[in-house]
């Protein structure tokens, strides 16, 4: 999966840093950084809590900029850019994924994976469009109209996965996905990635679960905002084989 | 992006909290209504204060002497040249703007009907004293030429001096009346006039003949004041420079002595009352619309609350995309949805307002379109001032500070 071609070239970090201040004391939270990320790969940040991989999931996804260093995605630099060039950025390269789903409450599981498309100034027909298939590719149209509070959590990651998919990116950044799911629901959640990941889907996610991390292609430690450990998974578990083996859970299936 | 799809966003989201809404739009609510009801008892006052001016009279013009001074000793009232009857008449011959003209003397007299007595004031003219000050009957008649150049011993009454003498039981028409000891026949009654705008009773008035107050009264020569009215309202500058150039030829006056009388027209008078009535009228518009200042401030509160409830919202909003200018858009429109939304019911409470006032307190009260328009404007203005500095607030959220928000 390598590639040497830089076109392909999704992530380049180089020498990341980045510090917080909290009144006069400086924490640092990484201590310099590199990592590239090709087109197709499916990589799993592992690492303690507190070993800096949130911060770097985040600086990753946009959301906060390094403090020295450099971050290229896609070749373009992110520290030179403005808020609203990020803005953009967020909008149309990168779909989030986060812990506690992060929906809009009181508003619709299709007018959630509306809202990216909404911001790319999309009309009201080809939004509704979009949408609706994004929730289709995870299962979900039949849910379209209902409200997070009327979804299990295993459907609320869903539709929040369809969010990320909806302007169609290049990366889904997902940031501890599975942290609040039950161990099958977490597996469905792979499988959805896994799918994602086979249709050339860049796929970086943040976990500290060993099973979940052995679903990706490429695992990365961090330890006190370093990384430690670079390595391709084998074998590699597959999603499919996983929930064949595993009792079918029928609180879902209710809801 | 689409503005409808703000709106319907913002609407939402103000039907979350409808009784926050409600109270935050209640102190504009409130502002509005005031500023409507305030204009509106203010513009009722201007026009009931120019009800009255033209009650005075139609295109009036009132001139009367002032004392001359000479080398800047001021002779005093005592020498100065009085006006005379003839020269009210040498103001009708040669004055082509003006319409009639008529001497006019004033006193006050004791009347006298059987055991009723009552001190007023008599009003004396000409046959044109009528058309001037925009008399009109109740009953009888006017008195005539004749009766000037007879000296006749006639009189018509106002409403108060016919309550005051007669009561409501007996006509007063063709009734002997005595003032200061010279009899009168009442030969008419005029239609109530009521208060002038200082207050002074116009129906407290017999109005007689100028030649018989003047020689079998006074004993005077002169006129207290000579009355005109103008062609027409736009004739009135003209008819007094008219009346100016005849008098001044007529007491011989020099091109460097000023004027030894005074012309005053009806504009004049209205002019000042109306100034004083805009004073009044501006001083309650801003009182009320302090109010809808406070509305405003508000409005900014809760619009500041509201962003500090949903940073999370706004964090998840600019994760997926929102730039700062989308967030800023979206509560802003809330704002003004708010304070217009407050407007348009503040409108309706106005005009109900500015009924009751009028029904109640017996005022009179005039809406006009334009303060309609200028408070509902204002309360949207209010609306986009204080709702930018919150919506500003939200826009400039750090992403991950929002979105990590507890």
């Amino acid at each position: 999966m390598e590639s040497e071609n830089s076109n392909d070239s999704i992530i380049k970090v180089e020498n990341l840093v980045k510090v917080y201040k909290v009144g006069e004391i400086e924490i640092p939270a990484i201590r310099g950084v590199s990592l590239e990320v090709t087109r197709g790969e499916f990589v799993a940040i592992m690492g303690a809590s507190g070993s800096g991989k949130s911060t770097f999931m985040n600086i990753l996804g946009c959301l906060d900029v390094p403090t020295l260093g450099s971050y290229a995605l896609e070749g373009t630099q992110i520290s030179k850019l403005t808020r609203d060039q990020l803005a953009k950025i967020r909008n149309n390269k990168i779909g989030f994924v986060f812990q506690g789903f992060n929906l809009l409450s009181r508003t619709t599981a299709i007018e959630n994976v509306e809202l990216p498309l909404y911001y790319k100034r999309i009309g009201t027909k080809l939004r509704r469009e979009l949408a609706m298939q994004a929730l289709e590719s995870v299962g979900l149209k039949d849910r379209a109209h209902h409200t997070p509070n009327q979804l299990s959590g295993g459907q609320q990651q869903r539709v929040a996965i369809a969010r990320a998919l909806a302007t169609q990116p290049s990366l889904i950044l997902a940031d501890e996905p599975t942290g609040n799911l039950d161990s099958r629901t977490s597996v469905e959640i792979m499988e959805i990635f896994q799918k994602l990941n086979d249709n050339n889907i860049t796929i970086v996610l943040v976990t500290h679960e060993k099973d979940i991390a052995e679903f990706a292609k490429r695992n990365v430690f961090f330890k006190d905002g370093r990384i430690n450990l670079d390595m391709q998974v084998n074998p590699r578990k597959n999603a499919n084989l996983v929930l064949e083996s595993m009792p079918v859970n029928i609180e879902e299936e209710v809801v | 992006m689409n503005i409808l799809n703000v709106i319907k966003v913002a609407i939402l989201s103000l039907g979350r909290n409808k009784m926050r809404s409600f109270l935050t739009m209640l102190g504009i609510i409130i502002g509005v209504a005031a500023v409507i009801a305030m204009l509106a008892v203010g513009q009722g006052a201007k026009s009931a204060i120019q009800t009255q001016i033209q009650s005075l009279g139609t295109n009036m013009i009132i001139v009367f002497p002032s004392a001359v001074s000479q080398g800047g000793v001021s002779t005093g009232a005592g020498t100065s040249i009085k006006l005379t009857p003839e020269d009210a008449a040498a103001i009708a011959n040669e004055c082509p703007s003006v319409e009639y003209v008529s001497p006019v003397i004033h006193t006050s007299a004791q009347t006298i009907y059987k055991n009723m007595n009552w001190r007023t004031e008599i009003q004396a003219g000409n046959t044109n004293y009528f058309q001037i000050r925009n008399w009109t009957l109740q009953s009888g008649n006017f008195f005539n030429e004749n009766d000037i150049k007879s000296d006749a011993n006639v009189c018509l009454l106002g409403q108060t001096v016919v309550q005051n003498l007669f009561g409501t039981s007996v006509n007063p028409v063709g009734q002997l009346i005595r003032i200061n000891n010279l009899p009168f026949k009442v030969i008419g009654v005029l239609n109530a006039k009521g208060q002038t705008a200082m207050g002074n009773d116009q129906d407290d008035i017999i109005i007689a003949p100028f030649t018989t107050v003047q020689t079998k009264m006074l004993g005077w020569t002169w006129v207290n004041v000579i009355l005109a009215s103008a062609q027409s309202s736009a004739a009135i500058n003209d008819a007094e420079q008219q009346i100016t150039e005849v008098l001044r030829s007529r007491h011989h006056l020099q091109t460097w002595e000023p004027n030894d009388f005074t012309v005053r027209t009806q504009t004049d008078i209205a002019t000042a009352a109306e100034s004083t009535s805009r004073v009044l009228t501006i001083l309650l518009a801003s009182i009320a619309s302090v109010s809808l200042i406070v509305g405003g401030i508000g409005i900014m509160n809760i619009m500041l609350v509201s962003v500090t409830e949903r940073t999370r919202e706004i964090g998840i909003r600019m994760s997926i995309g929102a730039r700062g200018k989308d967030i800023l858009y979206q509560f802003l429109i809330e704002a003004i949805m708010l304070s217009l939304l407050g407007g348009l019911i503040g409108v309706l409470l106005g005009i109900t307002a500015s009924d009751l006032i009028s029904s109640i307190a017996k005022w009179t009260t005039l809406i006009s379109p334009e303060s309609i328009i200028l408070s509902f404007g204002f309360s949207g203005a209010v609306g986009v001032f204080f709702g930018f500095y919150p919506a500003r607030k939200a826009a400039m959220l750090n992403p991950i500070d929002a979105l990590r928000y507890e």
